[in-house]
């Protein structure tokens, strides 16, 4: 059973678990804001609010899933900040998952099929873009390329479908994460946020308090 | 919990430094900061962003370290706190967010308290006598320059000013850079000030004029030093003479530290209030805590500066903000609170 958060575009934080015999994926608990300027102030509600919805105690986890972008950066960090403070607290696995991939194994197990390109937003007149091709052996999205950015007005071409995506659902990344777990696929990605830009470089005026 | 004598893990993420620490009560457990200090180097200031990001890969080692230092495991901790501000605000949200998370995963309560604030605490730590009050604390770093007047840590702290400009020790990094000396530039003004003479220029000091000081009695301002001091150099430089560098930079600092001890002292005999307390990294400055040391004896003020790794940002000033807020039996912060980059003194606790 896995806590899963991600703040790539909004908050979404949700309580999975994957039934040993069946090899069934649940989703226990989910919930989110689409909210992109809030990551800080309802993530810790959330979790909590997660796992009392879901009837589980934090020492019930096996880990916590994270989503690692790509995604603005930060919100971004709030969330993979959380989910690693998370699992040091319980002393379990820190899981980190692409968050593209989450919404391309959602598309595909919802009944998608053929090419598909992921599009989500990068600010800055810029989308972040992953190529997919198919679902493996294991279930696992085979992503061909990226994420990476590409200005907003040259996107290039999808060979199959398109899909624009403004949420990243906790639970898709909980239970990606479940599934490699049980086929012995991990580490799903480096545990580094994608951040895929370098950052800007100008001093910040400090922190002053002005009345 | 143990309210007598809490054991509280506190986080520190609101500039550059990365602080963890751990304190039981008054006791001092464990403190430990990484620095992003070197990234920022080569831009001659702190990025924001780049402070951001170290925070988010420092935060797990350096709070393994602090459980390592002070010999616990986080099962032990009866609270956690965290700077929910002032600061940058991508770099509070790193600490917030991680706190929260640590928070709900051991079932503790989450204090959120306030950075400068958490310096004035940082007194209390270690420390045989109590924290007397009221005192006066001037705080100055990288980041602010402060003056506070704390009736009651917990319950009652007044900003009396702040820089309108540039922070003191951005001032040192300004100048510094303009005399082609490297960041940070406080030790660097230091290293080549060493044998100046201090009062070879006399170079301004701001908001101290008649005219300013009915706006601005204990405000302080440094960029009109800043650009004295470019100009001094600018016109030795054009009549092609050279720059006595140790007299310039002992001369910049003794402008920086009259006006900042001048105005703390100031203060204290305004408000008739004997007590000053030094805090903050721009504390490091020997210069500083000497001219302190003479003009508060000279006063009849009695003078506290915190060792110098309880004076820099860090974790352990916030856990102890935090115990003493507990001590005072006030409830923890709710779980929504955000983090503020230009939180108020006056709000001690989210
Ligand atoms: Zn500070």
């Amino acid at each position: 059973m896995l806590l899963a958060i991600d703040t790539s575009t909004g908050t979404s934080v949700a309580v999975v678990d994957r039934d040993a015999a069946s090899g069934e994926l649940r989703s226990l608990a989910e919930t989110g804001t689409v909210d992109t300027m809030r990551h800080a102030e309802v993530v810790g509600g959330f979790i909590r609010d997660a796992l009392a919805s879901a009837g589980v105690r934090a020492s019930d986890l096996s880990g916590v899933a994270a989503g690692m972008g790509p995604g603005p950066f930060t919100g971004l960090r709030v969330g993979i900040a959380a989910a690693h403070a998370f699992a040091l607290g319980i002393a379990k696995p820190f899981v980190p998952v692409v968050s593209h991939d989450a919404i391309a194994w959602s598309w595909y197990r919802d009944g998608g099929g053929g090419a598909l390109q992921v599009v989500t937003d990068a600010r800055r007149r810029e989308f972040a873009i992953s190529e997919y091709d198919r679902l493996d052996g294991d279930g696992l999205p085979v992503r061909t390329d990226g994420p990476r950015l590409v200005p907003r007005d040259d996107v290039p071409g999808a060979r199959g479908i398109r899909l624009d995506s403004a949420v990243v659902p906790a639970a898709a990344i909980g239970m990606l994460a479940e599934l490699a777990y049980a086929t012995g696929r991990l580490p799903l990605a480096d545990d580094a946020p994608l951040y895929l830009r370098a950052p800007d470089v100008t001093p910040s005026a400090g922190k002053r308090v002005l009345r | 919990m143990n309210r007598d004598a809490p054991l509280v893990l506190g986080i520190e993420t609101s500039c550059d430094e990365t602080g963890v620490g751990v304190v039981r009560g008054t006791e001092l457990l464990a403190n430990v900061i990484a620095s992003s200090m070197e990234e920022h180097a080569r831009y001659g200031g702190v990025v924001p962003e780049v402070a951001a990001r170290a925070h988010l890969e420092a935060l797990g080692p350096t709070l393994a370290s602090a459980l390592a230092e002070a010999d616990i495991e986080l099962a032990d901790v009866d609270a956690i706190a965290v700077t929910n501000g002032p600061g940058l605000a991508g770099a509070l949200m790193v600490g917030v967010g991680a706190a929260k998370a640590l928070a709900v995963a051991l079932d503790r309560p989450l204090y959120a308290v306030n950075h400068l604030v958490g310096h004035v605490g940082a007194d209390l730590l270690d420390h045989e006598a109590p924290l007397e009050t009221p005192t006066v604390a001037l705080l100055v770093s990288g980041g602010h320059t402060s003056l506070l007047l704390v009736r009651d840590l917990v319950s009652d702290v007044e900003l009396l000013g702040e820089t309108i400009d540039d922070a003191a020790g951005e001032a040192f990094d300004k100048v510094a850079r303009l005399l082609g000396l490297p960041y940070p530039g406080g030790p660097e003004i230091d290293r080549v000030a060493i044998g100046g003479d201090p009062n070879a220029i006399r170079f301004p000091r701001g908001l101290t004029q008649p005219k300013d000081l009915a706006a601005h009695r204990y405000d302080f301002s440094f960029s009109g030093l800043k650009t004295a001091v470019a100009r001094w150099v600018e016109q030795r430089e054009a009549a092609g003479e050279p720059i006595p560098l140790a007299d310039v930079a002992a001369s910049f600092r003794e402008a920086v530290v009259d006006v900042l001890v001048g105005k703390a002292v100031a203060a204290c005999t305004d408000l008739g209030v004997p007590r000053l307390l030094l805090g903050g990294g721009v504390v490091a400055n020997a210069r500083l805590r000497e001219v302190a040391e003479e003009r508060a004896a000279a006063a009849g003020i009695a003078l506290r500066i915190p060792p110098f790794s309880l004076c820099t940002d860090n974790g352990a000033m916030i856990a102890e903000l935090g115990a003493q807020l507990i001590m005072a039996g006030h409830p923890p912060s709710s779980i929504d609170f955000g983090a503020d980059s230009t939180l108020p003194v006056t709000d001690i606790q989210a």
